[in-house]
């Protein structure tokens, strides 16, 4: 009895050997280095628990920043997934031959991972001030889009710049999902004496809307915590979280290193909040496609 | 019908155009080096720079670095959890996705307050310390691609018949790993291997935080300096990254051949 409990104890100490090494990863790569801000967030200098660090955030200069970084972040996910949702239709639904459905998709896997500092160097050279588009406009039309008020280095720039990542992403996601809308509910609809717009608002939509909501999300954190793109289109001119975190990282520009830690937090939790209601809904919309 | 059938080539065009313009208009920047006609001086002045072939030839050694270990680390992961820990797979799964949910820069903030030189683990106290520790935070960032990748080729083979056939043959736990599973479920290795590559050979907040001089860091300093060679440099990580998207394209249409099992 004895003798197989002790073989017993044998496989389970083995079982848990095997995967040692990941969890020694993930403590020392993942679980470690968030901890230590975390910790470190509600610390003052001298190592006692305080929440000064977190009334720190509440200062003009730094929920300016986040507000920045939330606007931009919505309005690039929010078009990112109107746009993409349109282009997903298309291809599923729009009746196009099969071959632009391919490469839309090929397309969108390689955009959603051009992301980082070559995609401003691209910006820069489609809509900068001698970029081709800006170019085309003053000298075939007479528009001079700089004129206007607008801005390659602003916030409706950063937004357009990110899209451009935002939407592939968001076609990515959402194809499978229009996929699995089946026939028969549309014929069912169809049947019953809907129209196509009664279909769309009281069947197809509401069965779409946790992927179309969870996908947003998924856009929004994605684009909130993204650096590199802001950081070579405008230098650290433009203050969005990431970049005033990256400023204090490499040189303590808040003058408070717990401060910093708060900063930090405050990413995480707008980005891991984001991330658990998309996976809530994710699994919500998956019962609809067994 | 009529309508619909607009709208969706609406959809497309406009699309197109959005995706494609910007692509166009880098290419002809980067042809804009001399003055009043095209030519890919740009380009020249790119590939001559000493800095663009060390950082680069960089990037790509962290890249395959990255790509080996997180394979050694990954594969053996994923079948242990497959064969003998079914109850620790949402736990692993959850670890796995983490790196999407914390966003890089805060990452790699935690490690240079717990690995600096002055830690129980000083990584970033050498030159070769903190090499290793960027290549681990390439694994992090990679993490979520390369399991989801693997665990997926996995779940179409039978990791329990194949280890007790290999078992009963008399075969050890290293030719059991090595010449029954890799080769198995190559073709998630590779796609994991490919999207990794693409990541990698790009990121700029960790080695420029880190201050190692990879590609990206490079690719910054030279849009901050440079005119032209910007949008040449562009043009070379888009078609980078195509490359390694038609690589994992091919692979994974290969692979579907194979018959799937829940």
């Amino acid at each position: 009895m004895s003798a197989n409990r002790a073989i017993d104890l044998k496989k389970t100490a083995i079982d848990w050997l095997g995967i040692t090494p990941f969890l020694l990863f993930a403590v020392m790569f993942l679980i470690a280095p968030t901890l230590y801000l975390v910790t470190g967030a509600f610390l003052n200098p001298a190592g006692e628990f305080t929440f000064e660090n977190i009334g720190g955030l509440f200062t003009d200069k730094i929920l300016a920043s986040y507000w920045i970084s939330i606007k931009i972040s919505l309005a690039s996910s929010i078009g990112g997934a109107l746009i993409g949702f349109w282009l997903a239709w298309a291809v599923v639904l729009g009746g196009l031959p099969s071959w632009i459905r391919s490469s839309l998709l090929t397309f969108s896997g390689v955009a959603s991972n051009f992301a980082g500092v070559p995609l401003a160097f691209a910006f820069l050279a489609t809509l900068g001030r001698t970029g081709l588009v800006t170019m085309i406009l003053r000298d075939w039309f007479g528009i001079n889009l700089y004129a206007t008020g607008f801005n390659l280095l602003s916030f409706i720039g950063l937004t357009l710049t990110y899209m451009y990542f935002q939407i592939p992403l968001m076609v990515l996601i959402i194809t499978p999902a229009l996929d699995g809308l089946k026939k028969e509910w549309r014929e069912a609809a169809e049947i019953l004496g809907a129209t196509n717009r009664q279909y769309w608002t009281k069947v197809a939509l509401p069965i779409l809307f946790p992927s179309i909501l969870g996908t947003t999300l998924l856009l929004f954190a994605n684009a909130f915590g993204a650096i590199a793109t802001a950081y070579s289109l405008t230098g650290s001119t433009f203050n969005i979280v990431p970049i005033q975190l990256y400023a204090q990282i490499r040189g303590d520009v808040l003058h408070n290193p717990n401060l910093g830690y708060a900063l930090a937090l405050g990413m995480i939790v707008i980005t891991g909040i984001s991330n658990l209601i998309y996976i809530w809904l994710r699994m919500r919309a998956e019962r609809w496609q067994k | 019908m009529k309508t619909q059938k607009i709208g969706a080539w609406l959809a497309i065009f406009f699309g197109a155009s959005y995706f494609i313009i910007p692509l166009i208009a880098t290419f002809e920047f980067s042809l804009r080096m001399r003055r009043g006609e095209y030519s890919f001086d740009a380009y020249r002045s790119v590939f001559s720079d000493i800095q663009f072939r060390e950082s680069f030839s960089y990037s790509i050694v962290m890249a395959l670095l990255t790509i080996v270990f997180g394979v050694l680390l990954v594969v053996p992961t994923a079948y242990w959890v497959r064969l003998r820990l079914p109850q620790m797979r949402p736990v692993v799964e959850f670890i796995t996705l983490m790196p999407l949910v914390i966003p890089a820069i805060v990452i790699v903030f935690g490690y240079l307050r717990i690995y600096n030189s002055s830690s129980f683990i000083p990584f970033t106290g050498s030159t070769r310390g903190t090499d290793v520790l960027l290549m681990f935070s390439f694994m992090t960032l990679s993490l979520p691609y390369m399991y989801r990748s693997v665990d997926t080729a996995m779940r179409t083979i039978d990791v329990g018949t194949l280890t007790e056939a290999a078992q009963s043959l008399g075969a050890s736990w290293p030719t059991i790993m090595f010449k029954c599973i890799f080769p198995n479920v190559m073709s998630g290795v590779l796609s994991g291997a490919f999207i990794t590559f693409a990541i990698v050979i790009g990121e700029f907040t960790m080695p420029s935080l880190l201050n190692r001089p990879a590609f990206g860091p490079y690719l910054q300093l030279i849009g901050a300096n440079r005119a032209y060679e910007p949008p040449a440099l562009a043009v070379i990580a888009f078609a980078i990254t195509w490359g390694c998207m038609v690589l994992l394209q091919l692979v994974s249409r290969f692979s579907k051949s194979a018959p799937a099992k829940p």
